[in-house]
C-alpha cells in the first residue's frame, strides 16, 4: 500500500512537473515497479504466444510464435541477471535453430491447405491430462518453502565466470557436448542427403 | 531478485504444460518439435531462477542452461535432418500416416 502510494506521488510528480521533488529512493521504487510490471507483462505475452505455438494452424505462424516465446524467455533471463545467457538465447535459438525449422517447414509443407487437419482426436483429453499436471505443479510450486539455501549474495555470474566455469569446473561435460555436436552434425548430414542411385 | 522465484516457476510449469499438450496433439512432426523446444526452454527458465535465488556457485545453473541450449540445437538439427529425408521417401510428415512399423 506504501508502495503504491510512493509510486504514485513520484508519477504524478514525473507527469506534472509539480515543484515537490521526489528523493532517490522514490525514483528507484518506482523505477523497480516499472522493471516489475514490463516482466510480468513480457510472461502474459510469452505464455500467449506458446498457447499459440502450439494451437495455431499454419505451421508457419507457429513457428513465428515460437519466435516470440524465445524472444520473451530471453527477457525473463535479463531479469533474472542472466545477460550472457539472454544473448545465448536470441543467437542460436531465434537466430539459428529457427531458421533452420522455418526451412524445414517450408521444404515439407503444404502450407496453403487447410483441409488437413494439424491435431489429432486426443485433444480434449489431452488438454484435461495437462491442466491436471498444471494444477499438481503450480499446487507443489506454492507448498514448497524455497529458502532452504541462504540468499543469493547478489552477483551476478558474468560471461568471465562462466567461461571459467565452464573450462576449469565443467570441462568434462564440455568436452562431452562438443563430441554430441561432431556427431549431430555428421548425422545431420548423413541422414539428409542424397540417396545415391545404385 | 526482483520477481518472486514462486512466480517464475509457475511460469515455467505453465511453458512445460502447453508444451506437453502440443506434443500430444500435433500431428505434423515439426510441430511435435516445436513444442519439444518450449518444453527444454521451460526447464532453462527453472535452471536459471534457481541458480539465481540460492548462494551456491552462480554459474552452476547458466552452465547447465548452456549444456540445454546445445543439446536441443543438436535435437533440432537431427529431427529436421530425420524429417527431410522420411518427406523424400514417404511424401508425409504427418505422425498418423507413418504406419509402416505398425500392423
Amino acid at each position: 500500500m506504501g508502495a503504491i502510494s510512493t509510486n504514485n506521488r513520484v508519477g504524478s510528480a514525473i507527469l506534472h512537473g509539480r515543484n515537490c521533488v521526489p528523493t532517490l529512493k522514490d525514483v528507484m521504487a518506482f523505477l523497480e515497479t516499472l522493471i516489475k510490471i514490463a516482466v510480468y507483462a513480457v510472461m502474459a505475452v510469452t505464455i500467449v504466444a506458446a498457447i499459440g505455438v502450439v494451437t495455431l494452424h499454419n505451421l508457419f505462424h507457429s513457428a513465428l510464435a515460437l519466435v516470440g516465446v524465445l524472444l520473451g524467455i530471453a527477457g525473463v533471463y535479463l531479469a533474472l541477471q542472466a545477460d550472457f545467457l539472454a544473448g545465448i538465447q536470441v543467437l542460436i535459438y531465434v537466430g539459428a535453430v529457427m531458421t533452420l525449422v522455418i526451412y524445414a517447414i517450408m521444404l515439407t509443407q503444404r502450407l496453403g491447405d487447410k483441409n488437413i487437419p494439424q491435431t489429432n482426436r486426443q485433444g480434449f483429453a489431452a488438454a484435461i491430462v495437462t491442466l491436471l499436471l498444471l494444477y499438481l505443479l503450480i499446487g507443489t510450486v506454492c507448498r514448497t518453502p524455497w529458502l532452504a539455501n541462504p540468499p543469493a549474495r547478489h552477483i551476478p555470474a558474468s560471461a568471465l565466470d562462466l567461461g571459467q566455469a565452464l573450462m576449469t569446473t565443467y570441462v568434462f561435460p564440455f568436452e562431452a557436448i562438443s563430441v554430441i555436436l561432431i556427431a549431430a552434425l555428421i548425422g545431420a548430414i548423413v541422414i539428409a542427403k542424397k540417396e545415391r542411385e545404385p | 531478485m526482483i520477481i518472486p522465484l514462486g512466480h517464475i516457476l509457475i511460469f515455467a510449469a505453465a511453458l512445460f504444460v502447453i508444451g506437453i499438450y502440443g506434443t500430444l496433439v500435433r500431428r505434423n512432426i515439426i510441430g511435435i518439435l516445436l513444442s519439444i523446444e518450449l518444453i527444454l526452454n521451460a526447464a532453462n527458465v527453472n535452471l536459471v531462477a534457481f541458480s539465481r535465488s540460492t548462494s551456491l556457485e552462480p554459474a552452476t545453473g547458466q552452465i547447465f542452461a548452456i549444456f540445454v541450449i546445445t543439446l536441443a540445437a543438436a535435437t533440432a538439427v537431427v529431427g529436421l535432418a530425420i524429417v527431410l529425408a522420411l518427406f523424400r521417401t514417404r511424401k508425409t510428415i504427418l505422425t498418423d500416416e507413418m504406419d509402416l512399423l505398425k500392423w
